[in-house]
């Protein structure tokens, strides 16, 4: 195992003496939503993102893979500055959103959060009713009027293929309902504020294979309006639903392409071992 | 054998056991109250006791033991014998005797014997001689003035309710807009000393004189109405007393009452009990202001300890670095949990009564002084003591109930734009209520059986007024007040008359146990209700 460890180890450091110039490589995108630039992300003193290079198509849904560890879920939360609440979480580089480098001091970050939104591991609803966890972010943008609060949990609760299952007990406790249908219910959460980019930290980890199912279909869905970044796991569950793929390995970006690409032909060797399941 | 003790089996039952003596012992406790408090109120029957020298006894027994003693011989010997509640203190001089069962001729239920509760002088026990007005005698034996009294006691009642009102009602009022004007003219004196003005008040001063000297009139004409019939009664042992029918509360005769009867009776003491004021040095009637009195504060140290706590709690866990600061604020808010009540107590006087007391009364109580108004033990303080002594229980519960919210939900709601302060009030503070209000659960339960720093801080053994009434400002938290838990140390250990108050002291008791349990069921049933609404996911 060690062994196992010690070679890729000085497998990523080849690549870096051999593709020095990480910008060069970068993959290019016609319309990128978000332009991630040279960003480095330390932990205390440990660096957990090493100078990632990347930009992300609009809607599309683009997934991130790579084994534990690799960096994919912290650069997820490096688009919603998330990281933020990390006490010893620094972050070097930029990272535009639109354009805008939402690292920058003037940038409201809630406004940033209700454009970035983001559906966890683990299901969290609010402690609260169904209908006021989707009405959550609506409350807290200010809006009081119950017909508009109405609207927004229907259409968000429709959006997210959640309403023919709970409109009849929108009053009911949101942890009443099915761990699938709390993920869902969660998406809704999240698409009822409407951002432009949904990011999804492993929506399905919790899931059973139905439940699974039925969130991907829904990724499929949402994919028309918004772009999707989603982390997964389960190399099937990205080939199934993303557009492009980026593999992650200790930090650094090894490989980003197309999903064809990616698991039919990739261009790295460490990427071919891990989405053949040689390791990981 | 090793197998035996690996096997667990033991411990399980010395758990068992271990449970089961806490609850014996806990039944116990409230076997003894419960039955030594409830039974006081039950009209048992009058006994009368003929001794072998002749005398006689009439009265209620109240206990009976056995004792040891030593026969002229030396030879050791048990001794049976019984205790007696004979009442008539203002013939006999004590209330209770205790008799020889050696020495009792006979004993028997005498269908005469008549039981009087009165407003001075304890109970009487005896038979009815005559009822008189002014020297005409309006009847007399038992039978027929039985009726008579029957008859009286309610208008007598009435009047004595009605003298009450005037000196607490109209005199006091009288008094307090007195006081109040006096203190106008104090002030105007100290201030401008507008001579006009101070003619003007002098003026409605003088009126309200006026109005005085009208209700004491009044007054006097109904106390000589009060004392216009006389009751004889002729105890067991033949002496004859005579006193005015407006100075018994309630009348009867137990030997011949049913069951029914003396169950309704029993209904009306409990009812007195928990209504009406205290007589007889709080050794008789009931412990309404106590209970009023320790509600009240119990309430008034809620709304102060449940936002300070935590907010100090929320303080502690969402906004301080955590570090070795945090750490030792939390082992000192951990141990001051700790600190003797009394201790606080003793601050509070310094600190609240006369630090802040006296500042208050300088400032604005300034006409009144030297007599304090906040510079002296008053509900107010007491309840802040309280709060103060209770604080770190809904610091520590509610710090724990914030650490148990998880972060994925905090997470979830800043992803969705809301700001950390959004986050805590709307998301973190509803999760974290049921854990909170069981930091004020145990907070009440703690602050309702103290009693010692009370002692000093505004709690009084009879108080004149209770701390809530009609006149402005409606709730008046400079007054001192009666607590149940003082109630029962004064009454049980500092009342003249200890073996009358005994009874009392295991009422009160009871009572003060019920309310604490009413006050914690009400908080549990609000705290289950919050947590079915926030049940956890089980995910």
């Amino acid at each position: 195992m060690e062994n196992l460890q010690e070679t890729m180890e000085t497998g990523a450091e080849e690549r870096v003496m051999v593709h020095g110039d990480q910008k060069s490589k970068k993959f290019q995108i016609p319309d990128p939503i978000v332009e991630v630039n040279d960003a480095n992300l330390y932990y205390g003193r440990k660096q957990a993102l090493k100078s990632i290079y990347m930009d992300i198509p609009k809607n599309k849904a683009t997934a991130f893979i790579g084994p534990s560890g690799c960096g994919k879920s912290t650069l997820l939360r490096c688009f919603n500055r998330l990281n933020d609440l990390v006490d010893s979480a620094r972050v070097e580089g930029e990272i535009l959103i639109d354009g805008e480098d939402i690292y920058d001091p003037s940038v409201d970050i809630t406004q940033l959060r209700k454009k970035v939104g983001m559906v966890f591991q683990k299901s969290n609803p609010f402690p609260k009713s169904i209908y006021e966890n989707v009405a959550y972010g609506a409350r807290i943008s200010g809006e009081k009027r119950k017909s508009v609060l109405d609207e927004v949990v229907e259409k968000s609760l429709k959006g997210a293929a959640l309403w023919d299952e709970v409109h009849d007990r929108l009053h009911d406790s949101a942890l009443g309902i099915s761990g699938g249908q709390m993920q869902r219910l969660c998406i809704a959460r999240a698409i009822a504020v409407e951002p432009n980019i949904l990011l999804m930290d492993e929506p399905c980890s919790a899931l059973d294979p139905i439940a699974t199912g039925k969130i991907e279909d829904l990724i499929t869905e949402l994919k028309e309006n918004y772009t999707i970044v989603i982390v997964t796991h389960n190399m099937q569950q990205a080939s199934r639903v993303s557009d492009y793929t980026a593999f992650m390995y200790l930090g650094e970006l090894i490989e980003y392409d197309t999903t064809e690409t990616i698991f039919l032909n990739p261009k790295f060797k460490q990427t071919e071992d891990y989405v053949s399941g040689k390791f990981g | 054998m090793n197998k035996f003790w690996k096997s667990g089996d033991p411990f399980i039952w010395l758990t068992g056991v271990a449970l089961m003596f806490s609850l014996l012992m806990i039944a116990g406790l409230m076997y003894l109250i419960t039955a030594k408090g409830l039974g006081f109120f039950w009209p048992s029957n009058l006994t009368e006791i003929k001794l072998k020298d002749g005398s006689a006894l009439l009265g209620e027994i109240t206990g009976h033991e056995s004792v040891k003693a030593h026969d002229p011989d030396g030879q050791e010997m048990t001794i049976e014998r019984t205790q007696l509640k004979i009442g008539n203190r203002d013939l006999y001089g004590l209330d209770f005797r205790w008799v020889d069962d050696n020495n009792i001729e006979n004993t028997s239920y005498p269908q005469y014997a008549v039981a009087l509760e009165r407003r001075e002088w304890g109970n009487m026990y005896g038979f009815i001689k005559q009822i008189s007005e002014g020297g005409n005698v309006l009847c007399t034996g038992n039978e027929s003035c039985w009726a008579v009294l029957e008859s009286q006691i309610p208008v007598y009642s009435g009047i004595y309710e009605e003298i009450k009102g005037i000196e607490k009602g109209v005199i006091g009022g009288i008094n307090r807009e007195i006081e109040h004007l006096r203190l106008e003219i104090r002030g105007e004196q100290m201030g401008s000393g507008r001579q006009d003005r101070i003619k003007e008040l002098e003026a409605e001063i003088k009126e309200q004189e006026a109005r005085y000297q009208e209700q004491e009139e009044k007054l006097t004409a109904l106390y000589a109405e009060f004392d216009k019939e006389k009751i004889v009664m002729t105890s067991v042992d033949g002496r004859d007393k005579e006193m005015p029918l407006g100075n018994i509360v309630r009348a009867y005769r137990p030997n011949s009452m049913s069951w029914f009867q003396k169950a309704g009776l029993y209904a009306s003491k409990l009812w007195e009990f928990v209504s009406d004021e205290p007589r007889e040095a709080n050794t008789e009637g009931g412990v309404f202001p106590a209970i009023f009195g320790t509600i009240l504060m119990v309430m008034i140290m809620s709304v102060v300890v449940l936002p300070f706590g935590v907010l100090a709690a929320l303080y502690l866990r969402e906004y301080a670095k955590q570090g070795t600061l945090v750490r030792i604020v939390r082992i000192c808010v951990n141990n001051l949990a700790g600190v003797p009540s009394i201790v606080f107590g003793v601050f509070a006087v310094g600190f609240f009564i006369y630090g802040m007391g006296s500042t208050l009364d300088s400032i604005f109580f300034k006409e009144a002084l030297p007599n304090p108004t906040f510079g002296t033990g008053g509900i107010l303080w007491a309840s802040l003591t309280l709060a103060l002594l209770t604080v770190p229980v809904v610091i520590v519960a509610t710090e724990e109930g914030l650490a148990a919210v998880p972060k994925e939900i905090r997470d979830g709601s800043l992803a969705l734009g809301a700001t950390k302060f959004e986050t805590t009030w709307k998301i973190v503070i509803p999760s974290a209520m049921p854990a909170i209000l069981t930091g004020l659960i145990l907070a009440i339960a703690r602050a309702t059986g103290e009693v010692a720093p009370l002692m000093i801080t505004g709690v009084v053994k009879l108080a004149p007024h209770l701390p809530v009434d009609g006149y402005f400002p409606y709730l008046h938290l400079e007054r001192k007040f009666m607590h149940l838990g003082f109630h029962i140390y004064d009454v049980g250990f500092q009342s003249p008359n200890v073996e009358a108050a005994k009874p009392m002291v295991f009422a009160t008791a009871l009572l003060l146990i019920l309310i604490v349990v009413v006050l914690n069921l009400t908080a549990i049933i609000t705290r289950n209700r919050l947590r079915k609404k926030y049940t956890t996911s089980a995910v």
